[in-house]
């Protein structure tokens, strides 16, 4: 029983995280493109969507499951940023 | 700055131990045209980029290819761990866990620690990115010879992945030397 649940709460979390793998990889590979090209309308309004979508995203994962990077605001009583898995133990 | 963020860029999976591919990609962490030595050239070399595009596009890919060794270490890591004595013996890298045991470390895959000859900062912009352009080509090779050497799907995933982006930024570099290459016609300073 406890270990369901908690499958299904890794399971929910890592589904998020991977939502925010894929924002921040489009936004990523936007802005090398606006870098070469500061003045595309389109690619700049792209980039503002997926920002915001982005950070409402983050602050739901992180008042669940913690913070991914110690400039964010911990919700919770106790550091959650140093729990398991780390990237490489997933 | 630099700030922490708690994720890999791309995730990184693999179906099964395989020491030999283990030791062969360590050659995207610590050989010559690595991440470590991409990320270094870019982040040294943005401090004399004349354009704002130019300096942006280096700061952004140096940072990325930050992301890409801890990539390349968390592949290592997975492809190495739970490997017997056996195992690492067959595969030539008792001597690597006599040193390092399991531990990603800055070598190429012949065990040649890095260094930073592999990296290049001319000062002169169009000098860099050329180089930067070679260094990207070279990358996508090697994420080919690597792509070849595994059967497991899982790995040549995330080597595919990882060989993609060399072409991005490959393409954006190119962008960057012709505004480079505009802005020093412009100058007239020869």
């Amino acid at each position: 029983m406890i270990n369901n649940r908690y499958n299904q709460l890794f399971n929910e979390e890592s589904s998020m995280l991977l939502d925010i793998q894929k924002l921040q990889f489009a936004i990523y590979d936007l802005s090398l493109y606006l870098d070469t090209h500061p003045n595309d309308p389109v690619a700049l309004y792209k980039h503002n969507m997926l920002t915001q979508q982005l950070q409402q995203l983050r602050s739901t994962y992180e008042e669940r499951f913690g913070i991914l990077s110690i400039m964010g605001n911990e919700s919770g009583n106790t550091w959650r940023y140093i729990n398991s898995p780390w990237p490489w133990e997933r | 700055m630099f700030i922490y963020e708690k994720k890999l860029q791309y995730p990184v999976r693999v179906s099964g131990k395989d020491v030999r591919m283990a030791q062969a990609v360590l050659n995207q962490y610590g050989g010559a045209d690595g991440e470590m030595s991409a990320s270094m050239n870019y982040l040294t070399q943005r401090f004399s980029m004349p354009l704002n595009e130019t300096k942006g596009l280096l700061t952004d890919i140096g940072t990325e290819e930050l992301g890409h060794m801890e990539m390349v270490a968390t592949l290592f890591k997975k492809l190495i761990e739970g490997a017997t004595k056996d195992e690492l013996i067959a595969a030539g890298m008792g001597g690597y866990y006599a040193n390092h045991e399991t531990c990603p470390f800055l070598l190429d895959a012949s065990g040649v620690p890095w260094e930073s000859k592999y990296t290049q900062a001319k000062g002169d912009p169009v000098a860099d990115l050329y180089n930067d352009m070679a260094a990207e080509q070279k990358a996508r090779a090697t994420y080919e010879s690597l792509i070849v050497l595994t059967d497991d799907p899982l790995v040549k995933d995330t080597l595919r992945w990882l060989r993609e982006r060399e072409i991005v930024h490959f393409q954006r570099f190119g962008e960057g030397l012709r505004l480079v290459e505009e802005y020093a016609g412009r100058q007239k300073y020869f």
